[in-house]
């Protein structure tokens, strides 16, 4: 088992048009280093060049903001969803 | 004010509803709801405000209808090509119920303007297209105190939150920044399907009219997450940020400012070439 992640539409291009696809890590960070392994080019859609939280996107663990919990060294576990949920402007 | 025979008729069924009934329907109709946007969210909206009676409705959008308008702004017509907007609403939206009063505002929200068309208004809700009117929006919905219902549609998805400013999170407090210009492709160059648009403006509509006659449970602190190619909904939480720029403890942000960004119509070419960011 691993953790689930949610790609939103924007990023799907990047993960094969996959909205969910399953990495490894004990926090978000390496979590998204497993999936910038597996999908390249992903992470720096969401982080900026520093490795911070672009202020336009937020990571949710379940159902939870990790800037509330631990930021990117919130720990996630086996069977955990996290969400990736960028602002969209569209009407 | 009482309802005349035609009004009870008319409403008759959402009259016998408990939760409304002749005092919720009274209150519907001496309320006036704001829409900025009068595009693939902003038509059902107004459609469904309009249709339950709500007296007074301002749509603001500065745009004309285009033929590429009409698969999912559902109000407009081909006779309305070319024509303001705004315009079409009046007219379609008022003939649907002579109660609702349509103001017709053919402009584009600024930072100049904001104040006096926000303030006029008991509720705000956001079917804009571009990431400046938003943050503009939120920016005034929380400086002059008025609920917001934020809505927005991209390509198969979507994304709803209410706004009781300074009572929950607003849009700053879940994405503090926009984007820069292009990071995050509008519709125009991602495309969005037309009953997405319409799912999402219509919850808008439902949001508004429970803000409204103060029912139910709002939308606050959760933003509802719309997975149409799943057909399925999501919640996650989100709170009031005390560094919030503008309804924070120490707020930065004490009057409006403009953000940059161009608008939907003309965000593409040259911003779409930036590497980073969600795209």
């Amino acid at each position: 088992m691993a953790v689930t992640v949610r790609i939103p539409t924007p990023l799907q291009r990047l993960t094969q048009g996959q909205g969910e696809v399953s990495c490894d890590g004990k926090t978000v960070t390496e979590l998204l280093g497993d999936l910038e392994r597996r999908y390249p080019g992903i992470k720096e859609r969401i982080c900026d060049e520093s490795g911070k939280l672009r202020r336009f996107v937020n990571i949710f663990v379940n159902e939870e903001d990790i800037r509330f919990l631990q930021g990117d060294q919130t720990a996630v576990k086996d069977g955990d969803e996290v969400s990736i949920i960028p602002a969209i402007a569209g009407g | 004010m009482s309802l005349s025979k035609e009004q009870t008729n008319r409403y008759s069924r959402q009259l016998i509803l408990p939760e409304i009934g002749v005092h919720g329907q009274e209150r519907l109709l001496r309320a006036s709801v704001l829409i900025i946007g009068a595009g693939g969210l902003g038509c059902p909206a107004a459609l469904y405000l309009a249709a339950a009676g709500v007296g007074t409705i301002g749509v603001m959008d500065e745009e004309t209808v285009t033929l590429s308008n009409l698969h999912r702004q559902i109000v407009h017509t081909l006779d309305d090509v070319g024509q303001p907007k705004v315009f079409s609403v009046q007219r379609h939206v008022q003939k649907r119920n002579p109660d609702a009063t349509v103001h017709a505002i053919h402009e584009r929200l600024t930072v100049s303007n904001a104040p006096r068309y926000v303030q006029d208004y008991d509720l705000i809700l956001d079917g804009s297209d571009n990431f400046s009117t938003r943050y503009l929006v939120n920016d005034a919905c929380v400086l002059y105190n008025k609920p917001l219902v934020h809505g927005a549609a991209i390509g198969f998805g979507g994304q709803l939150l209410t706004i009781l400013p300074r009572q929950s999170a607003c849009v700053r407090c879940v994405f503090p920044e926009p984007p820069k210009p292009g990071a995050i492709p509008n519709c125009q160059e991602a495309g969005v399907l037309g009953s997405v648009t319409g799912i999402v403006g219509s919850l808008m509509a439902h949001e508004a009219l429970k803000v409204l006659l103060k029912v139910g449970t709002p939308l606050t602190n959760r933003l509802l997450v719309v997975e149409g190619m799943r057909s399925r909904f999501r919640e996650v939480l989100v709170r009031r940020d005390p560094a919030c720029a503008v309804c924070g403890d120490y707020p930065t942000i004490r009057e409006l400012r403009s953000i940059e960004e161009s608008v939907c119509a003309n965000a593409h070419s040259s911003s779409l070439s930036a590497s980073s960011a969600v795209e």
